[in-house]
């Protein structure tokens, strides 16, 4: 039965996904994710290389490569679509509209025969939100405007190997806000870009997203950057979701060994006394290469024969952990 | 520290590499070709069911029997002896062909990376010039010169595909000279040339080889061409593309007749072309331009 | 549009030399040939005093560099001068000819754009299965067979046996068009097809790199459908390999043309070219392979050009 309480909190929910997991013929690269969107939440998805997180964003997109296929649900919208299950003309009328996808890689993110206003335009004319050419036009110039090109209308004319990395980047973001998505996805969107202009991309994005009231799904393997624009986080690792929560509490107060760990190892302050920083011992196995049981076992000081079997995801009263052997008080 | 690492093991996963490597059905179709071109070449110094260039008046245009595995032509010769001794030529030619090209592009190419910056370019701008030069063409320009025959074809099938060979070399020459060993050799004092000949020669040297073959192939091709033109080897030696010419001739009373000289052609080119591919594919799995 | 302007002519002025050396080559490598054309011309028996007339005649008395320059410069005006052998004006003779080669030329490059394009994107798209590798297959079997050969070969099978088309011959459309069609249609397929085996493998080689560009992934996450992605932006991506291709192609096509029309018996350039070479006819064969020559010089001189249209990152470099 869907009681009335949760029948409005479905109203404002933008994105349930359950069991999520995806695999190629011969691997499992991510392993039953579940995690909810409200309208206007900002959750990010932290983790290293390798640890499933882009994946999990491509397949909302429905934009997998070739070979790797996406099981379990992801429920979008209003119109309660499972994004997993669904065709690709259904995943093409969302994409661009509804859900909105900002990349990794601005050098390659753009057609390079094509000026870049004409692109921006492009996703205004497909989902008609604007259907006459000069208008489309005039809309593309000024969506370059709100993402801070200096000269729009010049930047609207100009190919893409006339702009720097950090200018690329923007028109991407100016064409993923131009339908004003309710779900915005970004996969490490500042990486490739120098650190005096990911601070501004970090403003837009938070701005665009707050203007239009979406939700947003960050993905990083930066932890001040995290912080810095997400309120919930979901920390992966070995293609699991090992700890979930919000953003101050899961830093604060990390319950998961590998958490705990990241953040170690991410504060430059914390010197021992042969003046090494914190790591974690090992490192991160390849695909496939992760042990049975808990995927963070063998790396883990306080791993035993417990760990043989897979945590699940447990709730506590700040957020969740997949651990036997959580932290309960901030140490190792 | 991308994402960008972690999508590249997931497709290696999905298996989704092109190609295949090492012994490819590709290097094996086409040195199995090769091998029978080579095999009839053989076989026709030792043994022929009939003399190529006799004339039989009374035998005219039989199809094939077991006397005449694959019939004979307007003149009675035995079309598969013909066949046969003809695969001479196209080996022979092939041959002569590449090792001028080779002989005049290998140098050509080593000197051209050797010289300064400018040398290097005019050599390759003119290299460029002959490369767009197709063989055919320029054997009929030599034929109307030195007058038409087997070894103005060599020189001119040579000729041309000696840029394609420089090009090669320069390149590979080039690499090589500005890895660290050779640039240790350097230091060490070690005159250019004694550089060129150690550390160059081996390393392109597979390169060299698929070059071979391809230049085999068009070698066999612009030979075909040319006897079919008639500027080839005279007669009455055998020659494919001057067989499948007189096959033309007859054509409405002998359909079947061009099906040999055109097939043994095909069978030579294709032959040489797949074995190329097969061993750069071997080689080196990573040059993909064409598949 | 100052940058498209200087560009072409600066790319022109780089035409015009390479036109003028291979001009050169060209004089020198005929110019060596031992004898004199006005001896051929005259025979064995000729006087000294009709031979020097003859000479004068031909212009063959003066010092080369003076024969070349006359010779350019004469070509320049579009005069190739007359044949020492028949006297007749080669100029009309080329122009002739280079009709019935052009048209054939011409064609048979948009059969193989029009047979190549749809292969190539379907082998493309196909290429993990069956029917891809078969593509890939029949492509590598259509590179190794002469133009020549198919042509035999559809000769056998449409002329011959099924009767459908005539085995050669020449109709200018303007006298029968439909004569001209049927006949112009085995020589027309010879050439475009094995070209189209050729042109389809690059254009599968550029459509699975299109297909693997993050800009695609982008055009898609926009809400285009990968059809209309490709459409959109692939295309013309796809488009600079496969005209590059064509460029490097037009002196293969030529040559194929050539020997296409013997194997028709159609009056064009080939023709021309064999009967003067067999003859020794040399002011002939200069003339017609100085053609060739310029006409592929000029295909890749407009290749550039349209490069310069197409792929705008071309413009800012110098």
């Amino acid at each position: 039965m869907v009681s009335p309480e949760s029948q409005t909190a479905s109203v404002n929910e933008v994105l349930r996904v359950e069991g999520m997991s995806v695999a190629s013929p011969r691997l499992r690269l991510v392993h039953e994710i579940f995690f909810t969107l409200q309208r206007g939440d900002r959750v990010g998805l932290i983790g290293e290389s390798g640890c499933g997180k882009s994946l999990t964003a491509l397949s909302l997109l429905g934009l997998l490569p070739e070979g790797v296929r996406a099981s379990g649900s992801a429920v979008f919208g209003e119109s309660k679509l499972d994004l997993l299950g669904a065709s690709e003309k259904q995943l093409a009328q969302l994409r661009g509209r509804e859900i909105a996808m900002v990349f990794q890689e601005p050098m390659s993110a753009l057609n390079p025969t094509m000026p870049v206003g004409k692109q921006v335009a492009e996703v205004l004319r497909i989902h008609r939100t604007v259907t006459n050419r000069k208008a489309a036009d005039a809309e593309a110039v000024r969506l370059l405007d709100q993402v801070r090109l200096p000269d729009p209308a010049r930047a609207a004319r100009a190919y893409v190997h006339q702009l720097s990395g950090g200018q690329r980047q923007r028109v991407v973001l100016a064409i993923a806000m131009a339908n004003r998505p309710s779900l915005l996805v970004c996969d490490e969107p500042t990486t490739a870009l120098d650190v005096t202009v990911q601070a501004q991309m970090l403003e837009l994005i938070a701005g665009g997203v707050t203007e239009n009231d979406s939700s947003l799904l960050f993905i990083t393997h930066d932890l001040a950057v995290v912080s810095n624009i997400c309120q919930r986080v979901i920390v992966m690792y070995g293609g699991r979701a090992v700890e979930s929560g919000d953003i101050e509490a899961v830093f604060r107060r990390p319950r998961h060994p590998y958490t705990h760990g990241l953040l170690a190892a991410s504060d430059l302050s914390a010197v021992d006394e042969h003046g090494g920083l914190p790591t974690i011992p090992g490192s991160v196995p390849a695909a496939g290469q992760f042990p049975e049981g808990c995927v963070f076992r063998n790396r883990c000081q306080r791993a035993d024969d417990a760990c043989l079997s897979e945590p699940r995801l447990t709730a506590h009263e700040a957020g969740s952990v997949a651990c036997w052997h959580p932290l309960l008080e901030n140490k190792a | 520290m991308s994402a960008a690492a972690p999508i590249s093991t997931v497709r290696a996963a999905a298996g989704t590499r092109s190609g295949r490597r090492r012994l490819s059905p590709t290097l094996w179709t086409g040195a199995t070709l090769v091998a029978l071109v080579l095999l009839a070449a053989t076989i026709s110094y030792v043994w022929t069911p009939y003399d190529p260039v006799a004339i039989d008046a009374s035998s005219r245009l039989l199809g094939p029997s077991a006397a005449h595995w694959l019939g004979t032509d307007a003149l009675g010769r035995d079309v598969f002896s013909r066949i046969i001794v003809g695969a001479r030529t196209t080996m022979f030619v092939g041959v002569i062909a590449v090792g001028v090209g080779a002989s005049l592009g290998i140098p050509l190419g080593v000197f051209a990376a050797m010289s300064g910056r400018f040398g290097s370019e005019t050599i390759m701008r003119v290299v460029d010039i002959m490369l767009a030069f197709p063989a055919l063409l320029l054997a009929i320009l030599f034929s109307a010169v030195w007058g038409a025959g087997t070894l103005t074809a060599m020189l001119a099938i040579g000729i041309a595909v000696a840029p394609a060979f420089a090009r090669l070399v320069r390149a590979g020459t080039l690499q090589v000279m500005s890895t660290e060993y050779v640039l240790a050799a350097r230091v060490a004092g070690k005159r250019e040339l004694t550089i060129a000949g150690r550390h160059v020669l081996p390393n392109i040297t597979t390169m060299l080889i698929v070059q071979a073959s391809v230049a085999y192939a068009t070698a066999v091709l612009a030979e075909a061409g040319l006897s079919y033109l008639g500027l080839g080897t005279p007669p009455p030696t055998p020659s494919w593309g001057r067989i499948l010419q007189e096959a033309q001739t007859v054509l409405f009373s002998d359909p079947l007749l061009s099906l040999w000289p055109a097939a043994a052609i095909a069978v030579a080119v294709l032959g040489f072309n797949l074995l190329g591919d097969g061993l750069r594919d071997r080689f080196d799995p990573q040059l993909d331009d064409r598949r | 549009m100052l940058w498209l302007i200087t560009r072409l002519l600066s790319r022109m002025a780089i035409l015009f030399g390479t036109i003028v050396v291979a001009s050169i080559i060209l004089f020198t490598l005929l110019a060596v040939l031992p004898g004199n054309p006005a001896q051929v011309a005259l025979g064995v028996n000729a006087s000294p005093a009709a031979l020097k007339q003859t000479m004068a005649e031909f212009g063959t008395d003066r010092p080369l560099v003076i024969q070349y320059l006359s010779w350019f410069g004469n070509f320049l005006h579009g005069s190739f001068g007359r044949s020492y052998l028949t006297h007749a004006a080669i100029g009309p003779q080329i122009a002739d000819r280079a009709q019935v080669t052009a048209t054939l030329v011409l064609l048979g490059t948009a059969v193989a754009i029009v047979v190549a394009v749809p292969l190539g994107v379907a082998a493309a798209v196909m290429h993990r299965k069956k029917v891809g590798t078969l593509l890939s297959g029949i492509t590598q079997f259509g590179m190794a067979i002469p133009s020549f050969i198919a042509a035999i070969l559809l000769i056998d099978i449409f002329a011959v046996r099924l009767h459908w088309l005539p085995s050669g011959g020449w109709t200018p459309p303007g006298t029968d068009i439909g004569m001209f069609l049927r006949q112009i249609s085995l020589p027309v397929l010879s050439l475009g097809l094995i070209e189209a085996a050729l042109l389809s493998r690059y254009v599968r080689s550029a459509t699975l790199n299109v297909l693997r560009e993050d800009y695609m992934r982008t055009a898609r996450a926009k809400g285009l459908t990968l059809g209309r992605a490709f459409l959109r932006h692939g295309v013309r991506n796809v488009a600079i390999p496969v005209v590059t291709v064509l460029g490097l192609e037009v002196a293969a096509l030529l040559v194929g043309a050539i020997i296409i029309e013997s194997v028709f018996v159609m009056p064009g350039l080939g023709g021309l070219l064999l009967d003067s070479v067999s003859n020794r006819d040399l002011l002939l064969v200069q003339g017609i392979v100085m053609i060739l020559l310029v006409a592929v010089l000029v295909v890749n001189f407009i290749t550039d050009a349209v490069y310069l249209l197409i792929d705008p990152r071309l413009r800012s470099r110098t």
